[in-house]
């Protein structure tokens, strides 16, 4: 009884998270290995410091990160760049004046309480600071989505699968360029290549192919959404370690008070 | 208290004795944590103490998330940001929250499911079962509320289909649903009253729980034999039961380790798992997700209300009835929660003399078919309304109904039962035989 119903549950739980997911034909989300994956994954402060600069140098042309502060660029768990670097990282951004007698529009030098610019109008893409847990890489099997208990979620895999995605074919349709993409649901996207080989120049020498720069720039966006994963996971390691040892007390005592009605004392 | 006979607090001391002639506070949680329980309870009876639990928990992060909280379609969606980057711990919170709503519903399902196996709705224990279905609804509204909060677009296009429910009821449907939503639509009133309404429920909720367990504790707990107590004197009392504490405290404490353990393993290893990442994307009126999809633990209702389409016979049927008042859309919604109020009548729709399923050969069967039933639909409601899906819905929507109305009134007059132990202690005995009676036995 007891096990049936939670297999049951189990599958019931699966099923709900798979929902409506399978949207899409035949896109193919590339199953990247992440560092940050798994209970004791953490994320590579170089890797992140490079996805920083394709973001910086690339992506904030058109897509704004409006939800983090420079600041956080150095806490640990994250780029962990010294406060020196992004004092002088934040003063690379306008940020809108917020001072007593700023006129509307006016802009300032970032400072490192500021948060990255948003960025609208037209032309323009969506905000990226939570992108890499707004989409799901995976859906199966079937649409029920329980490989994600697997593979996780795969926000930042599906991200990195668009950027590498392109076919190099495109097509005009009402009015507007649509570029095939092997990743994204229905084959069409409307955003331009963003990225090509040695779109930028990596400061530590590392290749900067777009295997590698889509790589890198998902695993910094999957930072800028969740930027408490390491500090997460080691609560969740230290919560799940004193369960088990406060478990098996329990288990134990159990056992002993019982001994005596079930008479195998 | 009424119910079983057992030893009763004595107040002994002169503190004691002065504050029980004024306040028997003492007295009424010395009854309650010492009221005599059936020995034979299996581990399907922890899931109480889990939901209590979370119940607790649920309360205390909301609380204080709450704080941090700014219910306002402009700012809602950023400080539930805010509360995930810059609040120390609040991401913690906001993830146990999240997945504690969802513990809560998975502990309730295998809760109910419990009841229905082992009868525990039949007489003397309705009234624990409407409670407890009251318990159920308020737990619904709640969690819906709850959803809706973070602003994202699954929350506020729930909503709207959600409310829309209400639309659907012939005539005065839109004024309830305009002053539902406090506006033509969904907007910053809505969000305002919901808010307000999640923080209220929780409260009536806890009150609703305290009532179910007076109400277990005036009848004594069901059990698995379906056997009641002995209740001739406090020797007999004593051969059938074990006072709650210490031995089912530990017992579900234990239980409760068990649950939680995988509990943290989920909330922090895999936090967003049950979510929906459309919730990572604020709330847009003028973009509509690709499919619309409930938390998970609405689906198997959500399948119940789309099973019901316009070229189902018996919407036809109705909908021809009643000269077009009843459509196939109110149809549905009538359905939906028609699935949850057939249950409040089990107690009179099971005729069968037998209170425990293990007693009950075909039952079983029907039983087991509504479990599956119900993991069929919570699939069903999760998948887009296409292909086979419709069909399978109306099959366990079908079911679901067929189950409440017309097996169980049956099955209790053309089904025969196994013989009962005659007591619980005959039924413990069985699996922990007595020290002399397995040395016999082995000879």
């Amino acid at each position: 009884m007891i096990k049936q119903s939670i297999l049951a549950a189990l599958v019931a739980f699966g099923l709900g998270s798979g929902a409506a997911l399978a949207a899409g034909g035949e896109s193919h989300v590339e199953d990247y290995v992440f560092s940050f994956e798994g209970p004791f994954g953490k994320y590579d402060p170089m890797q992140l410091q490079r996805g920083l600069q394709v973001y910086t140098e690339v992506c904030s042309a058109c897509h704004g990160l409006r939800q983090v502060a420079f600041r956080t660029l150095g806490d640990h768990g994250g780029p962990q760049m010294e406060a020196d670097q992004v004092k002088a990282f934040a003063k690379l951004f306008e940020v809108a004046d917020d001072g007593d007698d700023a006129e509307p529009g006016d802009t300032r030098e970032g400072k490192v309480a500021d948060k990255f610019p948003t960025v609208s109008g037209d032309g323009m893409g969506p905000d990226l600071s939570l992108m890499a847990k707004a989409r799901a890489g995976f859906h199966g099997p079937a649409g029920t989505g329980l490989a994600q208990l697997f593979k996780g979620m795969g926000g930042p895999e599906y991200i990195a699968s668009i950027l590498a995605g392109y076919t190099g074919h495109e097509k005009e349709e009402a009015g507007a360029t649509l570029y095939e993409n092997t990743a994204f649901p229905g084959g069409w996207i409307g955003m331009p290549p963003p990225l090509e080989d040695d779109s930028v120049e990596y400061r530590d020498g590392h290749s900067a192919d777009v295997h590698h720069t889509s790589q890198d720039v998902a695993a910094f966006l999957m930072w800028a959404a969740e930027p408490k994963l390491v500090a997460r996971k080691q609560t969740g390691f230290l919560a799940v370690s004193m369960m088990i040892l406060l478990t098996s007390l329990l288990y134990l005592s159990n056992k002993k008070l019982w001994a005596g009605p079930k008479r195998k004392a | 208290m009424a119910g079983i006979p057992h030893d009763h607090y004595e107040p002994k001391t002169g503190v004691e004795k002065w504050l029980h002639e004024r306040l028997p506070v003492v007295s009424i949680l010395y009854d309650t944590l010492m009221i005599p329980t059936p020995k034979n309870l299996n581990w399907m009876w922890i899931w109480g103490i889990v939901l209590a639990f979370c119940l607790v928990l649920q309360i205390i992060t909301g609380i204080v998330l709450a704080m941090h909280y700014t219910p306002h379609v402009d700012m809602a969606f950023d400080s539930v940001e805010h509360i995930m980057r810059d609040v120390n711990g609040g991401w913690a919170l906001r993830y146990l929250h999240a997945n504690g709503a969802s513990l809560f519903f998975f502990a309730v399902y295998l809760h109910i499911f419990r009841g229905l196996y082992y009868g525990s709705y039949k007489a003397p224990r309705e009234i624990t079962w409407i409670v407890g279905m009251l318990i159920y609804l308020a737990m619904m509204a709640t969690g819906f509320l709850g959803y809706v909060l973070p602003w994202g677009q699954m929350s506020f296009w729930g909503a709207t289909v959600i409310t829309g429910f209400f639309g659907a009821i012939p005539g005065v449907g839109e004024v309830v649903q305009t002053w539902l939503l406090g506006g033509p639509a969904v907007d910053n009133a809505t969000l305002n009253r919901f808010f307000s309404l999640h923080y209220l429920l929780p409260f009536v909720l806890a009150a609703l729980v305290i009532i179910h367990i007076w109400a277990f504790h005036t009848t004594g707990n069901n059990n698995p034999s379906g056997v009641e107590v002995r209740r001739g004197s406090k020797d007999e009392v004593k051969k059938d039961t074990l006072p709650f504490w210490p031995y089912f405290v530990v017992k579900d404490l234990f239980a409760l380790g068990v649950v939680l353990t995988i509990f943290f393993a989920i909330t922090y290893f895999m936090p967003n798992y049950l979510g929906h990442p459309d919730n990572y994307v604020e709330a847009n009126p003028l973009v509509t997700p690709a499919h619309i999809v409930p938390e998970w633990y609405y689906l198997p209702f959500y399948a119940i209300l789309r099973a019901f389409t316009a070229d189902v016979w018996a919407v036809m049927l109705v909908e021809f009835v009643t000269g077009g008042i009843v459509d196939a859309k109110f149809f549905g919604v009538v359905a939906m929660f028609g699935a949850i109020v057939v249950m409040v009548f089990i107690p009179w729709l099971d005729t069968s003399r037998v209170r425990s399923g293990k007693y009950r050969p075909s039952f079983k069967w029907w039983f087991w078919l509504l479990a599956l039933d119900f993991v069929v639909l919570t699939w069903c409601g999760s998948q887009p309304a296409e292909g086979m899906v419709p069909v399978i819905s109306l099959i366990g929507a079908s079911y679901w109904f067929g189950y409440f109305l017309i097996i169980l009134p049956l099955l209790g007059v053309l089904e025969k039962p196994l013989p009962v132990p005659a007591t619980i202690e005959e039924d413990f005995d069985a699996h922990y035989p007595p020290k002399d009676a397995s040395a016999s036995a082995a000879e």
